[in-house]
């Protein structure tokens, strides 16, 4: 079978603790998923705090949405499909109930299909990067997606680690902090924000690549495309039907808030600067 | 523009009247181009105050709309529209019929931008959902103790509350609104209705007869200057046979609506008042759930209507809902509603509740004051307006939310059969359902609202607050209202300010950091924002006004009035004098500077949807 230079389908995972996307490009007729992954993470601005317990922050009636990071990413897929080199948008998000609504934006921005992986409860609490990028690797090769687009890091536990460990997992090679992403023929050209500039490179499909800040500027879900999202199928699946397993290999100790500001003093002479130093055994 | 002091009560109002009729805001397509003056820095660049026909810089892009069909359409997800929205469905069901109702809410997500005391009393509730228990209704607080006060500086007077008195809340509960709305969208959802929260709803529609046709959402994607970005999309126009509009308190469709369909000619201006309210988590020692304390008096004088309001609520964690009222008539524009209630939360008998506790949210709400003198005709062809928008709150129960609620399902019913009948032959296109109104006239609420309407003008004396009292206690408590007369209330809320310059700037105390908090760290606490690149929501018809009128004569009032720090008056970078900052990023929708504005020069329009505060059960 000729192989396509086309990337057939693009999957997204929405996913409540780090970004996947994963995509792979399919060499028989069959479908190329290229999944991207968003995550679902508490707004930015709202003033968390943390549990009377201390053993995580209070997240009821708590507004969640899309990372933005993951945004970026499935803007990214859907401009690939509206540029006819992907075939099919698949997003995905790992989490309870709630998380349909958001996978319910990534379809009304333009994703094909959604699947939600329930976890919930304590499961849900725990769920880390670990644990989604075998969910993610799981899913990759069963829908043999040719790319995985992800949000760089979440929001709201910055751990920049799923979309990593997925290429991983799956062996995959990997475009991490793409600031512009082009396909060539059955290649990758990624270009990557690192401290020192920018590095371009060029990967093979299947590949992973984690969305960074440049990348985009992602769409709006207007309201005519959430009524016709409602259409769209989301499938359900358990983490056992994939045959992973979510339990944590960590235990979380303690959270506290971070440490209240100290007011600062003002001297009125370098002498007197010097002595407060000297007082708090600085110097 | 006239500073209204210099005449007498009669003309002021007359002056009042005009200048509301002057400023009133009409329909989006009808706007003359004003440009500000070259000295003065551009400040609006909304397309209600510049037409983007005209601008070249929308030429050529797409405006076309995406419309879609529905039986009934909702604007507001609180409990007006919640409820009317639940009672079609259930008549819907009952008669088995279908209906489609599409609910929308500028909002991200039902109860985000719900902000009340709040003491609610089940009448409505139970009518609507009788099995509200069952189902889980946030309603765990049930009222035990009701504690009224008079403050002053130092002391507090305790003044009974007698059954009979508004303030007795036997039987009611005190509740988180923002938990009690969510729960109805819940209901609401299981019916079928449609909900489409962090949508606004930016236009009203109009058949070609006039009628009202269904609203817009807003358009999204426009930049700071008014300029299309890249992400430019048109809102989507939904049609329905009939509209409700359930916005709140002064609504800014509403306000259009009162214009087109003259609603307000013969009832009284509404008037208001802002709400400021904070949650706090105290000491366990001093909890006492189901306890409910208002207090009036320091430091607010005796011309100034306010109070304040303390509930101990019972859900887990010792957390009580503290807030502070001031009527938006008040006469001095020093007054900062917000450091008033920052230092009343400094009297003994307040820090003594909140001393070693920890504050976890702040926002702010108009309310109305008006009461039956102030509604408006509520039924139009094509629309209804339901809840705190035509303003169905008992001033001194301060209680709004049963009414507000007894309302939406009023309009259902009223429009129900004429929805569904096939056979009906409309004079208009969008429905007129004058039922609506007669239910309305014939139900408890106007019943409850006329027995209390002459409570809150009876402040209006010279005795102010204590006449106000003697008041109640004569012509309510032992007459029940039915006395003959309605008194009247000032005129317009903007019309009330005296200038600057005839007025004492009132001292406030630094705020403590403990007790009491500057105004930037409470904003913050509201969960506040909006996306940057938009043009101000907080338009300007005149961008001279603010300087030349608002600072000259009454020495900025918006910087005080507003609860989220929107207004600064800052120097001019380049040469001297002042202007207005607006920052739109800050603002919680809470209305107020529409209604205070003394120059009526702001008209608050919807932002892009989703932004604004984000409440957390308030």
């Amino acid at each position: 079978m000729h192989r396509s230079s086309e990337v057939k389908h693009v999957a997204s995972y929405l996913n409540t603790r780090g970004c996947e996307c994963f995509g792979q490009p399919c060499e028989s007729h069959c479908p190329v998923l290229t999944d991207r992954t968003i995550h679902v993470q508490l707004k930015t601005f709202i003033k968390i705090r943390v549990k009377p317990d201390r053993t995580g922050v209070v997240t009821d009636g708590v507004k969640h949405s899309m990372n933005p990071f993951c945004e970026i990413a499935v803007e990214e897929a859907i401009k690939l499909k509206e540029k006819k080199l992907v075939k099919e948008v698949v997003a995905v998000s790992c989490g309870p109930q709630q998380v349909q609504e958001t996978i319910r934006t990534a379809l009304a921005m333009g994703a094909d299909r959604g699947i939600h992986v329930e976890v919930s409860g304590k499961d849900y609490e725990t769920l880390g990067p670990l644990q989604v990028s075998k969910i993610f690797a799981a899913l990759a090769k069963k829908e043999q997606a040719d790319l995985i687009i992800l949000g760089k890091q979440a929001i709201d536990d910055d751990c920049n680690q799923t979309g990593q460990i997925t290429a991983a997992l799956l062996d995959w090679p990997q475009g991490t902090f793409a600031s512009e992403m082009t396909l060539e023929a059955d290649k990758l050209k990624v270009v990557r924000e690192v401290d020192g500039g920018l590095e371009t490179i060029k990967i093979n499909l299947p590949a992973v690549v984690t969305a960074d800040l440049r990348l985009n500027t992602p769409r709006y879900a207007t309201l005519p495309n959430i009524m016709k999202a409602k259409k769209k199928k989301i499938a359900n699946v358990k983490p056992a039907d994939l045959g992973v397993d979510v339990c944590s290999r960590l235990e979380v100790l303690k959270v506290d808030e971070p440490p209240q500001r100290q007011a600062g003093v003002k001297v009125e002479t370098v002498d007197d600067l010097v002595g407060k130093l000297k007082e708090a055994g600085r110097v | 523009m006239f500073p209204a002091c210099r005449y007498s009560l009669q003309a002021r109002r007359c002056v009042g009247a005009l200048k509301a009729v002057q400023a009133e805001h009409v329909a989006p397509q009808v706007y003359s181009t004003r440009s500000s003056s070259s000295t003065v820095p551009r400040i609006t660049t909304h397309y209600t105050v510049y037409t983007r026909n005209k601008d070249p810089r929308w030429e050529g892009v797409e405006m076309e709309r995406f419309a879609d069909e529905a039986d009934v359409v909702i604007v507001g997800g609180g409990p007006a529209g919640l409820s009317a929205a639940i009672r079609l469905k259930q008549l819907a069901n009952q008669h088995e019929k279908e209906l489609r109702v599409c609910v929308v809410e500028k909002a991200s997500q039902l109860g985000a931008h719900t902000l009340s005391g709040a003491c609610l009393e089940p009448s409505a509730l139970s009518e609507l959902i009788p099995d509200w228990k069952e189902r889980g209704a946030p309603l765990n607080t049930p009222v035990t103790e009701d504690k009224f006060s008079i403050l002053t500086e130092k002391y507090r007077i305790p003044v009974p509350i007698l059954p009979g008195l508004p303030m007795n809340n036997h039987g009611n509960y005190l509740v988180r609104l923002g938990h009690f709305v969510r729960w109805l969208g819940e209901q609401a959802e299981e019916l079928g209705v449609e909900l489409y929260p962090g949508y606004a709803a930016a236009e009203v529609l109009f058949h070609e007869d006039g009628s009202v046709k269904g609203i817009a959402t807003n358009d999204v994607g426009i930049a700071k200057d008014g300029s299309p970005k890249d992400v430019f999309e048109r809102g989507m126009e939904l049609h329905a046979k009939v509209t409700l509009f359930g916005e709140g308190c002064h609504g800014h469709l509403a306000k259009q609506l009162y214009k087109q369909f003259n609603l307000r000619e013969n009832c009284e201006p509404q008037t208001y008042a802002i709400g400021l309210k904070e949650l706090w988590v105290i000491d366990e020692k001093k909890w006492r759930p189901g306890r409910a304390e208002h207090s009036v008096g320091w430091p607010l004088n005796r011309n100034t209507y306010g109070g304040s309001f303390l509930y101990h609520l019972n859900e887990g964690e010792p957390l009580v809902a503290v807030g502070f009222v001031v009527g938006l008539d008040y006469t001095n524009p020093y007054l900062s509603p917000f450091r008033e209630f920052q230092r009343w939360k400094h009297h003994p008998s307040v820090m003594s509740t909140l001393e070693g506790g920890n504050r976890i949210a702040y926002g702010a709400r108009a309310l109305n004051e008006g009461g039956s003198q102030s509604i408006p005709k509520v039924t139009f062809p094509g629309g209804m307006l339901i809840g705190c928008s035509p303003g169905f709150m008992n001033v001194p129960k301060i209680k709004g939310t049963h009414t507000a609620m007894k309302s939406g399902m009023l309009a259902a019913e009223s429009a129900f059969s004429k929805i569904t009948d096939e056979n009906l032959q409309s004079e208009t296109a969008g429905l007129y359902i004058p039922e609506y109104e007669e239910a309305f006239k014939k139900s408890w609420i106007w019943k409850e609202l006329y027995s209390v309407r002459n409570i809150r003008p009876s402040f209006h004396s010279y005795f102010g607050l204590y006449g106000g009292m003697v008041y109640t206690g004569i012509f309510y408590w032992i007459l029940r209202g039915k006395e003959p007369w309605t008194l009247k209330h000032n005129g317009l809320d903007s019309a009330q300010l005296k200038p600057a310059k005839d007025c004492t700037p009132i001292e406030y105390p630094k705020p403590d950091g403990k007790i009491s908090f500057d105004l930037l760290s409470s904003v913050a606490l509201s969960g506040t924002n909006h996306e940057h690149d938009q043009p101000p929501h907080l338009t300007l018809k005149d961008d001279s006004v603010p300087v030349a009128h608002n600072l000259a004569i009454y020495d900025g009032p918006e910087q005080r009035f507003c609860p989220a720090g929107v207004y600064e008056y800052v120097p001019l970078e380049t040469s001297d004098g002042m202007r207005l900052q607006i920052n739109a990023q800050n603002c919680v929708h809470c209305k107020t500077c529409d209604i205070k504005d003394p120059s009526q020069n702001i008209n608050w329009v919807v932002p892009e949807g989703s932004g604004g505060p984000a409440y957390n059960g308030m």
